[in-house]
């Protein structure tokens, strides 16, 4: 299910190619931004009418406000930013896994009764389905008629100035306190610009005032599960680890080689950070050359 | 301005330990406190009163003793609390929670706002908020990072998304769900405290606030937990040194290698 304004048909085909059967749109000018009570009204109606047995959404800012609002509205059980999905053998069941109490258990979570079962999952948790342009299914566009009234106007946004947020990019570059001051940030932005990154914190470095909130990841912060995690400087605190250690692969460059980060990094790099850093910068840009 | 704030008690997350046989987590002589994350919404509900005049009442859900965390609450400055304490609501999941605790909310008549931290440090869930929200039939924005200004029965907030922020005004009543950037707690005051102390705290059973019984606790609950353990740490940290120049050219020239390998230049 696609809700938004009229919605490209390339975009629609390429949920097709990505193995979806069927694709259902529900469009509506005032459908071009999330707008809670008109996405939770178009959703819930679906659900209501199709009676899927399973809703899934992306756990983004919109998937985690959009979904407990409905399941409270379609008496549904939901399960929050999910990183496995699998479905029950025998009962046919689908069985959700979810990191809890910041990343030190996992617990698996399943739905007896209510239907739907809804999950979010947590971006970047598992690879896209590959595209298969021979893939062949039905496209259905809905007009959202009687879309009720609004309580929440939205009035304008504020693009983030900087690069990329950190919760849907699939790498990010984490600075700590070993970076001593703002402006030396610089050279792990470098490093981050040179893999193609966002650019994250410690809350060490966002109480300090020197990167914004939005940056910051951890417990207070944001959790992210990307491809690549760095962490430059970064100590790995639990309340840090609780926001990124269920990234698939972790490096970590610090001078202390007791850093708590090391312990659930995959690379380890003990060294100044000052001189590391603009030297895997370097090498990381001539790679990219290279290839 | 009348606001409500749903908090709850979670365990210090610091301090947690797991039981290596068992696979559970170690709850003895781990300290209770208030969640981290809903020190900014009490902090934020002091702010709007103090300025606007109005009252703050903290609401929980949880045993007996968390009536401590609504202590703190109220050593903080809040005026009252109330707690949700009874068998009949254990268990519950994050649906039969938001459920109780919007009865309660009904229970303490009209209020403006209900202001909720962005999730709790134990369950992780941030499904709560926006429970409540939908069970009142309120409007709710989430992730607001700063209240731009109040007025007419209107608030016009923040709201901090994936690539920048949204500026959304609101009609009250609404729930909010705040994040860090919103302001930072306050301490409790001595005179807070010795207030707090000697409160009157009342305990709210299924009876007290309207409630439909099936909805509440583990069998009111639409999920289940049927398996926790702890995740496997497979990972083999490759530790290089890099202490002088030739260490760090031959970490670099790893590191290059390393992400190849992975795929990820």
């Amino acid at each position: 299910m696609a809700i938004g304004p009229e919605l490209p048909g390339a975009d629609l085909a390429e949920l097709i190619e990505r193995g979806a059967d069927a694709v259902v749109a529900v469009e509506d000018e005032r459908l071009r931004h999330f707008d809670l009570e008109r996405y939770a009204a178009c959703l819930g109606r679906l659900i209501r009418q199709r009676r899927p047995e399973i809703v899934i959404a992306a756990a983004t800012t919109t998937g985690r406000t959009l979904m407990p609002y409905v399941a409270v509205t379609v008496d549904a059980g939901l399960t929050a930013d999910c990183t496995v999905l699998d479905i029950d053998a025998e009962t046919g069941r689908l069985l959700q896994t979810r990191p809890a109490i910041g990343g030190h258990i996992l617990a698996t979570i399943a739905t007896p009764t209510h239907r739907p079962q809804m999950a979010t999952v947590r971006p970047h948790s598992t690879p896209p389905a590959a595209r298969d342009a021979a893939r062949r299914g039905e496209i259905e566009r809905l007009a959202a008629d009687d879309l009720p009234e609004s309580r929440v106007r939205r009035v304008d946004f504020l693009p983030d100035d900087e690069e990329g947020g950190i919760q849907d990019a699939e790498r990010v570059v984490a600075v700590g306190r070993g970076i001593k001051r703002a402006d030396n940030i610089a050279i792990v932005r470098d490093l981050a610009d040179a893999l193609g990154a966002a650019l994250g914190a410690t809350r060490e470095v966002v109480d300090r005032g020197w990167l914004s909130y939005p940056h910051q990841i951890g417990l207070s912060g944001k959790t992210i599960t990307p491809k690549l995690y760095v962490g430059v400087g970064v100590s790995g605190s639990i309340q840090h680890l609780a926001g990124m250690q269920t990234a698939e692969t972790i490096v970590a460059i610090n001078s202390d080689p007791d850093a708590q980060l090391f312990r659930v990094a995959d690379l380890g790099i003990v060294g100044d950070l000052f001189e590391v850093v603009p030297k895997l910068t370097e090498r990381v840009r001539l790679g990219v050359e290279i290839a | 301005m009348r606001i409500i704030v749903p908090i709850k008690q979670v365990p210090e997350t610091s301090s947690v330990r797991m039981d290596e046989q068992t696979g559970t987590m170690v709850r003895d002589g781990v300290e209770a406190i208030v969640n981290p994350l809903d020190l900014y919404a009490i902090e934020t509900a002091l702010r709007l009163r103090d300025a606007r005049g109005g009252r703050v009442t903290c609401l929980s859900m949880g045993p007996p003793a968390a009536e401590r965390a609504l202590r703190e609450a109220l050593s903080m400055g809040c005026d009252d609390a109330a707690l949700l304490s009874d068998s009949a609501f254990a268990g519950s999941d994050t649906w039969a929670t938001s459920y109780a605790l919007a009865a309660a909310v009904r229970k303490l008549g009209a209020c403006d706002l209900i202001l909720c931290g962005e999730r709790a440090t134990d369950g992780d869930t941030g499904q709560v908020g926006p429970g409540i929200a939908a069970w009142l039939n309120l409007p709710v924005v989430t992730y607001v990072g700063r209240v731009e200004r109040v007025g007419e029965g209107r608030i016009r907030v923040r709201r901090l998304v994936e690539a920048g922020c949204e500026i959304l005004d609101a009609a009250l009543p609404c729930v909010l769900t705040v994040v860090k950037a919103i302001a930072a707690p306050r301490l409790p005051t001595l005179r807070g405290k010795q207030r707090a102390r000697t409160a009157d705290v009342p305990r709210w059973g299924p009876g007290d606030p309207d409630v439909d019984a099936d909805k509440l606790g583990l069998s009111g609950s639409p999920t289940r937990v049927v398996n926790i353990f702890r995740p496997t740490v497979a990972r083999q940290c490759e530790l290089l040194p890099a202490g002088d120049a030739p260490g760090v050219e031959a970490a670099a020239e790893r590191f290059a290698a390393f992400l190849r390998e992975k795929e990820l230049l």
